[in-house]
């Protein structure tokens, strides 16, 4: 039996994801004995249309991101979005609330009128995405999960509990409590709560769990004497393309 | 010499970002010689207008996933300097360890995953896990090693979290840091035969003078600190930069190009290394003459010996300064008070592929009025254009594929991180 065919894709991105696969360095060989790598320019010289599983990196934010993400959908049989970008369009959403003319204009001057870009959006605004791992940058532990999970056949066990559970499990003391924004309490869980253990708020890369709590996150916030506005500014970072954030 | 060939590269291969190599000479005279940028716009300058300090930094680490630690740094000095902040003695030695943890790691996966594939015949580091198993499990021990440095400061490389203007949220622990020194020891044999097994490697021979640029400083190799440093012109305050780097926009490539008075210049490994060979630690040095390295260098090609230098260099310094955190004795510090001004603040720092620097203009809220970026790949571009229009009349009558090869080859070398140049511009002018 051939091994399964992977293929690696960036779109509009830092490619920090597609990295995090090299930085799995103990699974790598493991993971090179039960699949081919066809497709992974930042990686391998090799290119083929032919293959089972695509990851995707990037938001989509250019015509042609659009007709080449339409292309991979068509060719792979599960389409896993990787990282912030390619799940809830990430950062590069930023640039739609400034609008693009102000965004051209800004940056390329007089050239503004030749610069083509479309407002950014997240893969699954464009094509069906079967797998999602979301966050900047996605966790690595989640990529292998999903890698054995599809290898497998089975459903990849993705939390959807919020960040406050891990950071409980772990012992650390709550950010609100340091006086900081942390948005652990809707934010969902799988990164090990990494930001608060480093001492610092969540920001909710890894977009909302299913039915967020928002009575406990008002609550929170009214204890702490934020406003709704300012909780929402931080969620615009990485969850802007969302209704939510637009409030 | 007389011979006409096209060639397109769509994609380079086994570099960060999307670029396209595009040649046409005609009865031997070169008619183009382009490297394209095709990568997305992402247009950071625009996003930052109008954000707080506070988010600056985390913004402007997501310019790339491979210079993350370098961008932050980059970052946070800017708005250090906009607002004439100033940082303790251990958040110095943090700051210096990560920035080489992260130099350390970029240069090995370009080493072995990237380049060292030409050089040994095979299309990816892949097929090296049957053939040369051992290198590969070297290679991937010193990369995770490399990374493991950048995680207990940081937490992870790509991203880091809690670095900030005048410190870190997070100090490491002293057995943190003592488990860490006694792995250098552990890793040391690794150093040695990653610089034997470049020694082996064949560089092609081809000579260009261009112009170097880096940091440089008067008592150590300078990755944070020191002056903007021209071979051709000597040194500039950092502030000053503009009066070595002038950007400007070329009709065939999408990412600005950068030059200062000749056509181009060149920075990144080779350009540092030609220009503080003196302040190498005697282990790089020793490096550099087994590698027959011999300061000045004109030869892009030996871009990649200079990054094996460098791994010494960056390997026995990251010693150095774990030794001198578990002396000063690491304790967690009060996040300095930051205090916004009007003005101007400018971060310059040695990135893997080059200098680096940040821009940014602040109101007396400590928002941003403007922001400038200039990528060391930006800043490489032309320069690379110029050795392709140099090196194709001297391969052009080998076949196509090795011309091919040959040029990919040299682009590598250049370790382009293509996604960083674009941060600001990619436009396919018609």
């Amino acid at each position: 039996m051939s091994k399964p065919k992977i293929a690696v894709f960036s779109f509009t991105s830092c490619e920090g994801c597609s990295l995090e696969i090299l930085n799995c360095e103990d699974h790598i060989p493991e993971l090179l004995g039960h699949v081919d790598i066809v497709n992974f320019r930042e990686a391998v010289s090799n290119r083929s249309d032919d293959y089972d599983i695509a990851f995707v990196d990037g938001a989509v934010s250019t015509p042609r991101d659009e007709d080449e993400i339409k292309e991979v959908r068509k060719n792979a049989k599960v389409l896993v979005a990787i990282g912030a970008c390619a799940c809830t369009g990430g950062l590069n959403v930023m640039k739609n609330y400034k609008g693009l003319d102000y965004c051209r204009k800004c940056v390329y001057g007089d050239k503004a009128g030749k610069v083509e870009t479309i407002d950014a959006r997240p893969l699954d605004a464009v094509v069906p995405v079967d797998i999602k791992i979301n966050g900047c940058p996605m966790p690595k532990a989640e990529f292998l999960e999903v890698v054995t999970a599809v290898l497998m056949g089975r459903k990849p066990r993705i939390p959807n509990f919020p960040v406050c559970v891990e950071c409980k499990r772990k012992g650390n003391v709550c950010q609100w409590l340091k006086g900081a924004v942390c948005l652990g309490v809707v934010a969902r869980a799988g990164c090990d709560a990494i930001c608060p253990t480093y001492n610092k708020g969540c920001v909710a890369c890894r977009g909302l769990v299913d039915e967020p709590n928002a009575n406990a996150c008002k609550e929170v916030m009214t204890e702490h004497g934020l406003s709704m506005e300012q909780v929402l500014k931080e969620f615009q970072l990485y969850n802007g393309y969302y209704e939510v954030a637009k409030q | 010499m007389a011979k006409t060939i096209e060639i397109n590269v769509h994609h380079v291969t086994r570099v960060e970002g999307h670029g396209n190599i595009k040649i046409r000479a005609k009865d031997g005279t070169i008619e183009e010689c382009k490297l394209e940028v095709v990568e997305s716009p992402r247009f950071f300058e625009a996003m930052l207008e109008g954000r707080t300090w506070k988010d600056v930094r985390h913004i402007t680490t997501r310019i790339c996933g491979i210079c993350a630690v370098g961008h932050g740094l980059t970052s946070v000095q800017a708005t250090e300097n906009a607002f004439g902040m100033k940082w303790s003695k251990q958040t110095d030695l943090l700051k210096r360890l990560i920035c080489l943890g992260e130099q350390l790691q970029s240069h090995v996966l370009h080493e072995y995953f990237l380049a060292a594939p030409d050089f040994l015949n095979v299309a990816s580091v892949v097929p090296l896990v049957q053939s040369h198993p051992e290198v590969v499990v070297r290679a991937l021990k010193l990369k995770k090693f490399a990374n493991q440095i950048c995680d207990m400061i940081c937490g992870r490389k790509v991203h880091p979290i809690g670095m900030e203007p005048g410190g870190f949220a997070y100090t490491p622990k002293r057995k943190e840091l003592q488990q860490l020194r006694a792995k250098f020891d552990e890793m040391e044999p690794d150093i040695t035969a990653t610089v034997d097994l470049f020694a082996t490697l064949k560089i092609p021979a081809f000579q260009r003078e261009t112009e170097y640029v880096s940091l440089k400083h008067d008592k150590e190799y300078a990755w944070l600190e020191g002056q903007v440093y021209s071979s051709d012109m000597g040194g500039v305050a950092k502030q000053d930069y503009l009066k070595i780097v002038h950007e400007k926009v070329v009709d065939h490539s999408t990412s600005k190009h950068v030059a200062n008075k000749r056509s181009s210049y060149q920075v990144g490994a080779l350009a540092r290394v030609n220009n503080n060979y003196d302040l190498l630690l005697p282990h790089a040095k020793a490096v550099a003459q087994k590698l027959g390295f011999k300061a000045p260098c004109h030869n892009p090609f030996m871009i990649n010996v200079a990054q094996v230098i460098e791994i010494a260099q960056c390997f026995y310094d990251a010693r150095n300064v774990v030794e001198a955190l578990i002396e000063l004795g690491p304790k967690p510090e009060e996040s300095p008070e930051v205090k916004p001004k009007a003005g101007r603040g400018v971060g310059a720092t040695e990135v893997p592929r080059g200098i680096l620097f940040h821009d940014y203009t602040y109101d007396d809220e400590g928002k941003i009025v403007k922001a400038n970026l200039v990528i060391p790949t930006g800043q490489n571009l032309a320069n690379i254009e110029d050795d392709m229009r140099a090196l194709v009349p001297q391969i052009i009558d080998q076949p196509k594929d090795v011309i091919t090869l040959q040029l990919e080859m040299l682009v590598r070398a250049y370790d382009p991180c293509i996604s960083c140049s674009v941060h600001f511009l990619n436009v396919e002018f018609v």
